[in-house]
């Protein structure tokens, strides 16, 4: 049975070459498309494309809607309270679900009796876990006669604070809440370990005396096959999809002219979604239905079908908006499945949100790191050697690596790594918003700055340097522009308040999920609907469809009904690793397309003209060559000689082929960001002033709502880089700010000024040409902070948070 | 600590002391307090809570307020704080619990014309008097402003924060029709956006003040 809480799909880390060859096609026609940057190299790429392809969009200042500032197709319904998430369904009968959950990071349950709960008045249902953490599997199904209590061998180990026990579906939540706290438990607690060093340690408290079989794939590199895991120490991964070691490290060290080798710790980041997690179980005998707050729609319906055996057919995944996820909503979940448990045995539907406290514990976590880097160097700035060993934890899961920038970013011959997992008694990591790239960018772009400034060269001027990337060279030129950057002596300002400024840059693999399908559908009334189970999650999925169909179809973005997030429809991807955009685009486009097709070729008979004479513009359906000829899109449809046209289609390849297997195309989406602070150095307080972030996403649909992803990015960036951190009581192992006053986040008066740049990139990979940006926009962030932390103050901050106790640590001051 | 002595309510058990309890006791807070630099919640009560002589609850009380407009009267438990009132008892979902706990104002809602965190407010202290949510600020079918140049400027991404940002904006745009950058960040000092609309909502509050005039 499969595990609900592993994440999927939240990146083809491991596409699946044998599968599926690219796909062929009996007739193919040539198309030329733009390719590269306007203003810089642009010019034509030609493929050879499936016949049923559209025709080369051109660049966005030839289009209508595409690459057009586009308000929010859905921001009427936010802002006036209209719009409904999970948190806020309600349906007839429904019940209120409430976790019990574990109060010891690692206990045995001796005894567990649910009686009490069972006879609390308003109580309807009580359902016990009898699987491994996360393994919230159906196993007392059939029970006719529930028990009522139940001894160890049956029940789970406890591995963290939190986990998840057993769950009551009631009346009311007050009355859920009170039930809940009458499940007596007998706990004999066991040693535990909470600390990535001691977790490490000969003698720790060891998390999982048996092998993990469950890859998990939460992170971002650092999950290495079952058999090699020794104590508490999972790894090393030594390779990613983009290859394994590669030259000689040690010869490269010793070619180099300095070498420099340093340790970097990056914190537990928590994902604090405004909206828990959680969702609406309907279970009826002939559907079940699943309102949740997922970034995977199909993903949970696909979970919850294996667990409950159900057909997928009778399983329907609602998503209609949801308050936020950054990684850590793929899956059914625990609540997903005990809410579906609950509400069959229960008979009526069961709501069953997380409050705030289960979300920091159970929901998900950046795990933390623990980066030793070495790096050789010529004095001409070649780098000769990189090598990179990590260790993180991610709690009771998998996935604490730090990414591919080390291995991909620079040129270097000689690369090697050892990422290692690291098992403690807490909550486990999921995915977070450019899962390790993030971590491991803190690392390599202080240890760039150094080697600039030991080279006397200005950090931009270097990464030219040693940074073939073309798009990347575009945006550090264009970003030092915009921020006026001028390379400034570390540490120089007279007075206690010391300004810096400093730059980090990152990147982030374009992938593709093959599995992205919508129909568009045109009725005789004018009206067009475009359906798909992809969501929006907050990124503008639905805005960005309507101007894809809007423009092919010759109108606006506000004509296209956007019906998404809903498992009747065709499979959409689940939304993570900035898959989407660039994944449900060119799927959306051909259909529209085809259903265009079809349209004009009913006009075209009813007007007695060749096909390919006629096309559709500014709500207009016309002959090209007999300006008689014309009318509007909806006396058009009118001709139609059924009540609506309809077309699905799905992603095809890539233009040109995958760099590797099936969904990791060819080319990075780099980023760079440039930094103001303002450091106190008699209080240790950082405050960031200006950013100015630099970034390119393809073709970018809607500029007004790529700015603000990467706002969002940025701001993501400066709570990881500052404020975030998870703290654990060592005593109990309970989370001890597990709420939004004591885990700091920034708020307004934290934000600073935030300038963006954005770079239009043409790769002709698509018929949209449209790549994502949710995660490049969160990766340089911390670094570019860091490096002007210390261009501020002259000393350098190796640990994150940078805390002002560490500011006046570092500056010596007590 | 999570299992601990029985005869407490579920409040108390979780947090130590009875927030509810301790609620009535301070009153109503007024939203966006919450600063993150000292990580404390300061609690500044808007009118006093009208008295009640008798002694409320366990069972339901009856409450009547008027909300968006209408009176509207409850039967409800005296725990049950405004926003839950809002959200369960009169469907109006608009108005979010995001920490439940005063800490991050995606609950705001006006009493009276003041914003407050609805989770911080008990339902009986607003008796009789006027709530305004998120779903009553357009009126006659207008969107407030603020509402509008939330659509133009792009300042709901999620949208989950959104109901009570624009709740925090169109009150500082009622009594401060003239404010300035930091005016609109000091009146949204409390509210949390996890998906950083921030620089959207300042540029659509001042946006909204300017076409106001
Ligand atoms: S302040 Fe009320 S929900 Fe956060
Ligand atoms: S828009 Fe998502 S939390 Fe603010």
């Amino acid at each position: 049975m499969a595990n609900p809480n592993k994440k999927k799909i939240v990146l083809p880390v491991a596409p699946d070459t044998e599968a599926h060859g690219p796909v062929k096609h009996l007739y193919s026609k040539k198309v030329k498309l733009p390719y590269g940057v306007p203003g810089h190299n642009l010019t034509e790429m030609e493929r050879e494309v499936s016949i049923d392809e559209p025709p080369a969009l051109p660049i966005n200042e030839k289009l209508n809607v595409l690459g057009k500032r586009t308000k929010r197709v859905d921001a009427i319904y936010k802002v006036t309270g209209a719009a409904k998430y999970t948190a806020d369904i309600q349906l007839p009968g429904m019940l209120f679900g409430k976790f019990l959950r574990s109060p010891h990071p690692h206990a045995i349950i001796k005894s567990l009796d649910v009686s009490a709960a069972r006879r609390y008045p308003g109580v309807r249902a009580v359902h016990v876990l009898l699987m491994e953490p996360g393994g919230s599997v159906e196993r007392d199904s059939g029970h006719d006669a529930p028990a009522e209590t139940y001894n160890m061998d049956q029940l789970p180990r406890l591995r963290y604070v939190g986990q998840p026990i057993a769950a009551v579906a009631a009346e009311s939540q007050y009355i859920a809440n009170e039930a809940v706290k009458l499940i007596k438990v007998e706990y004999e607690t066991k040693p535990f370990v909470l600390e990535l060093d001691k977790a490490r340690k000969k003698g720790a408290p060891i998390v999982f005396e048996e092998v993990i079989e469950d890859g998990g794939n939460e992170g971002d590199v650092g999950v290495k096959a079952a058999d090699e895991q020794k104590g508490n120490l999972r790894g090393p991964t030594t390779g990613s999809f983009l290859g394994g070691p590669r030259g000689d490290v040690e010869k490269g060290f010793a070619e180099a002219d300095f070498v420099l080798e340093k340790e970097y710790r990056t914190q537990v980041q928590t994902h604090c979604c405004l909206e828990t997690h959680g969702v609406v179980a309907d279970w009826q005998p002939d559907l079940l239905t699943v309102y949740a707050s997922t970034q995977n729609t199909a993903g949970v319906r696909d979970d919850l079908a294996e667990l409950f055996g159900l057909p997928k057919s009778k399983v329907r995944v609602i998503t209609e908006y949801m308050g936020g996820g950054f990684g850590s909503k793929f899956g059914a979940g625990h609540f997903g499945v005990m809410a579906t448990m609950l509400s069959k045995k229960a008979g009526r539907p069961v709501k069953l949100m997380l409050d705030r406290e289960e979300e920091h514990l159970s929901a998900g976590n950046r795990p933390n790191s623990h980066q030793m880097l070495k790096m050789g160097f010529r004095n001409d700035g070649k780098i000769t050697a990189i090598d990179l060993t990590s260790y993180g934890t991610a709690g009771v899961g998998l996935g604490a690596g730090v990414g591919r920038v080390a291995q991909d970013m620079y040129e270097c011959p000689n690369f090697r790594t050892a990422q290692y997992d690291v098992f403690t008694h807490a909550g486990p990591g999921a995915a977070f918003r450019a899962p390790g790239n993030v971590q491991g960018v803190f690392a390599l772009e202080q240890m760039i700055d150094e080697a600039a400034e030991r080279l006397g060269m200005d950090p931009v001027k270097y990464r030219d340097l040693i940074d073939k990337h073309e798009v990347r060279k575009i945006q550090r030129m264009k970003g030092a522009e915009a921020f006026g950057w001028k390379y400034k002596k570390p540490g120089s300002d007279p007075g206690p308040i010391k300004r810096g400024f400093g730059m980090a840059q990152g990147h982030w693999t374009r992938f593709i999920n093959l599995n992205s399908s919508a129909t568009v559908r045109i009725n005789k009334d004018g009206s067009v609907a475009i359906m798909s189970s992809v969501q929006d999650i907050g990124t503008g999925t639905k805005t960005i469809l309507a101007q894809v169909v809007a423009e092919e179809l010759g109108l606006m973005a506000e004509d296209i009904t956007v019906k998404i997030g809903d498992t009747l429809y065709p499979d959409g991807p689940g939304s993570g690793g900035s898959v989407t955009a660039g994944s449900i685009t060119p799927a959306v486009r051909n259909a529209a397309y085809k259903a265009k097709m079809e349209l004009l070729g009913q006009v075209a008979g009813a007007w007695d003209v060749e096909l390919s004479d006629l096309d559709m513009k500014n709500g207009e359906v016309f002959s090209k060559t007999d300006s008689s000829k014309k009318m509007s899109f909806g006396e058009a449809t009118k001709k139609m000689r059924t009540n609506q046209v309809m077309a699905t289609a799905s992603r095809p390849d890539d233009y040109g082929g995958f760099e590797i297997g099936n969904g990791i195309g060819y080319g990075r989406l780099g980023s760079v960001q440039f930094a103001e602070v303002l450091v106190d150095t008699e209080t240790g307080f950082i405050k960031v002033e200006r950013v100015v972030a630099a970034h390119s996403c393809g073709r970018p649909l809607n500029p007004l709502q790529v700015e603000s992803q990467i706002n969002g990015g940025v701001i993501m960036g400066i709570g990881y880089a500052l404020y975030e951190d998870r703290i654990l009581d060592l005593n109990t192992g309970y989370q001890v700010n597990a709420n939004l006053e004591q885990y700091k986040l920034p708020y307004s008066k934290e934000i600073p000024q935030i300038e963006t740049v954005l770079i239009e990139h043409y790769g002709a990979f698509s018929s949209t040409d449209a790549s994502g940006i949710g995660e490049p926009a969160n990766i340089p962030t911390a670094g570019a902070i860091a490096n002007a932390v210390y261009n501020a103050i002259g000393v350098r901050l190796y640990e994150l948070p940078l805390t002002p106790q560490k500011v006046l640590a570092a500056l010596g001051v007590s | 600590m999570k299992n601990d002595s029985k005869e407490r309510s579920p409040e108390k058990k979780k947090q130590g002391v009875s927030r509810r309890a301790f609620l009535r006791g301070a009153g109503m807070t007024t939203a966006g307090t919450v600063a993150l630099a000292s990580g404390m919640l300061s609690f500044k009560p808007a009118e006093p809570a009208p008295a009640k002589t008798a002694l409320m609850g366990p069972g339901e009380t009856e409450v009547s307020l008027t909300v968006n407009g209408q009176q509207r009267t409850l039967w409800i438990e005296p725990r049950t704080t405004l926003a839950d009132a809002l959200r369960e008892h009169l469907h109006l979902t608009g108005t979010k619990v995001v920490c439940d706990r005063g800490s991050c104002s995606a609950c705001t809602v006006w009493v009276d014309g003041t914003p407050v965190n609805s989770c911080m407010t008990l339902a009986v202290d607003v008796d009789g008097r006027e709530v305004t949510t998120v779903e009553g600020l357009a009126k006659d079918g207008e969107l407030h402003p603020v509402q509008e140049a939330f659509i133009e400027h792009d300042a709901s991404m999620c949208g989950f924060c959104t109901p009570g940002m624009v709740m925090s904006c169109a009150g500082l745009l009622e009594r401060n029709p003239n404010p300035s950058l930091d005016d609109v960040k000091l009146a949204t000092s409390g509210n949390l956006c996890r998906c950083g609309t921030y620089p959207k909502v300042f540029d659509a509050t001042l946006a909204a003040a300017k076409k106001m005039k």
